[in-house]
Order: structure tokens, then sequence, then C-alpha cells
């Protein structure tokens, strides 16, 4: 049951990015540019997005378990390290550079653009390389 | 304009509450693809059946109106570097985005704020650079 929920999942997500054009890099260049050619777009897809998942999270703090009786699985760290400052600006450098962070850069795949598997494969050894520092 | 990104957003929160309250996951699209390959496939497949539904959510949109294509840059050096940075600090800082961005402040995680704030900075900062580069 908890594989069809994310399924569901994966797909309105995935087309909310569409949506809101998030799947289009130079959307993301337009956001991150400034002067009067910034384009506020990800400030509102963020502000609503954020404004729903507040009203799951108040709701899901007030109960010990989910819908489906399964376990809340919450991070708890509230410490700032350099891992989570460095790891930030590394990935707003490579955001900035492409117009691509993970989500939409997965779900541009399936329009058989060769630079964004180019992207996602790139994305995928950089993902893997913390894995190999961290051990 | 605006209507659509509040529409995308929306969905986007939506479905940030719904893997919340079922599965009792927060939707962070780097950790999901950075703990794929880490568990046994049984504590997996809530991971796997996500991305299979990012991965089809264009074709269903496409279904209903075609999706314009992915415009980005054409140089693939950019490419390879953005896709590691990319994947490499969203791993190291522990989210992305979607983690970050969405669920983190969503749910008023200090930690999250400042990771936030910090890649759209450094995203800012990379775009102004380029273009004074012209890249």
């Amino acid at each position: 049951m908890s594989a069809i929920i994310s399924l569901l999942v994966g797909i309105i997500f995935g087309i909310g990015l569409i949506i809101a054009q998030m799947t289009n890099p130079l959307k993301i260049i337009g956001f991150l540019t400034f002067g009067e050619n910034w384009d506020p777009s990800l400030l509102f897809v963020m502000a609503s997005a954020v404004f729903i998942s507040f009203f799951a999270f108040s709701f899901g703090k007030q109960k010990n378990q989910t819908l489906l009786n399964l376990d809340f699985e919450i991070p708890k760290r509230n410490d700032i390290d350099l891992s989570l400052l460095v790891g930030a600006a590394l990935f707003g450098i490579g955001w900035g550079m492409v117009g691509f962070c993970p989500a939409p850069a997965i779900v541009s795949l399936a329009f058989g653009n060769l630079q964004t598997l180019l992207f996602v494969i790139s994305m995928l050894i950089g993902i893997s390389l913390v894995k190999i520092i961290k051990k | 304009m605006i209507i659509q990104s509040v529409i995308g957003g929306g969905l986007i929160g939506i479905a940030v509450s719904i893997l919340l309250l079922f599965n009792g996951k927060v939707l962070g699209v780097s950790g999901i693809l950075g703990e794929l390959f880490n568990h046994r496939l049984s504590q997996n497949y809530w991971r796997l059946f996500f991305i299979i539904g990012l991965l089809i959510s264009p074709i269903i949109c496409n279904t209903f109106k075609p999706i314009p294509l992915t415009e980005m840059t054409s140089n693939n050096l950019l490419i390879i570097a953005g896709g590691l940075l990319v994947g490499f600090g969203s791993r190291l800082g522990s989210g992305c985005t979607s983690g970050h961005g969405v669920c983190g402040i969503a749910r008023f995680s200090l930690r999250s704020l400042i990771a936030t704030m910090t890649f759209i900075l450094f995203g800012f900062m990379t775009v102004y650079v380029m273009q004074k580069m012209l890249i």
C-alpha cells in the first residue's frame, strides 16, 4: 500500500513541478538573476508548497502514527555544521550553473534530451561520491 | 503566470502532505536518490515507486497538454560540473530544494532554513558570475 502511495506522490509531485515550470532551467536561472529581469516564480511555488506542507506537518505532530499506522520518520538534527553549509553552497553553485535541482532533472528525463541525461548521470556520480568520502 | 506557480506549488505541497501523513516520510529527492541503493529492496519500495512516479509524470501531463522541450545550456562541461556539484552538494548538505526548501521550512527547521538561504545565495552569485563571464 505504501508503495502505491509513493507512486501517486511521485506523479503528483512531478506534475506540480511541470505546471509550475520548475522543469525549465531558464525559469530557475531567471529566479537567480539580480535586477529588473528577476523572475519571482520560484518564490510563489515554494510559498504555496510550504503553506500546504505546514498544515500536514502540524497535523502529523499531534499523531503517534500515520494513517497507515506507520511510524513518522522526521529528521531530528538541529545543529548547523560545516557539511550542511559547504554542501548547500556547492549545491547552490551547481544549481545556478545549469538551473536544475534533483527532482526537475529526473522529471525532465522523459523529454528525451541527452543533456538532461548527462546531467542526471553526473548528479548520481556526485551523490555516490559523498557515500565514498563519508566511509 | 503566478497562478501556474501557485497551482504547481500547491500540488507539490499536496504530494509532501500525502507522503508524510500516509507513509511518515519527508519528501526529499536528493535523500531518496542517495538512499535508493543503501537498503534492502523490501525497505526501498517506497523510494523506487516515488522515482517511477516522477519519471512517468511528464508522460501523463503530455497526454493533456504538450510540454515544451527543455531549454538549457549546451555547454556539456558546464552540465557535467553542475550535475556533480548538485549531486555532491545536496547529499553532503543533507537536502535540496524539496527536503530543505519545502519540507524543512514547513516544519520550521533552522538547519533547513539556513541551508535554503545558503543555496539560494550561492545560486545568485553563480548566475551573476556566469553572466559577467558571458558563459
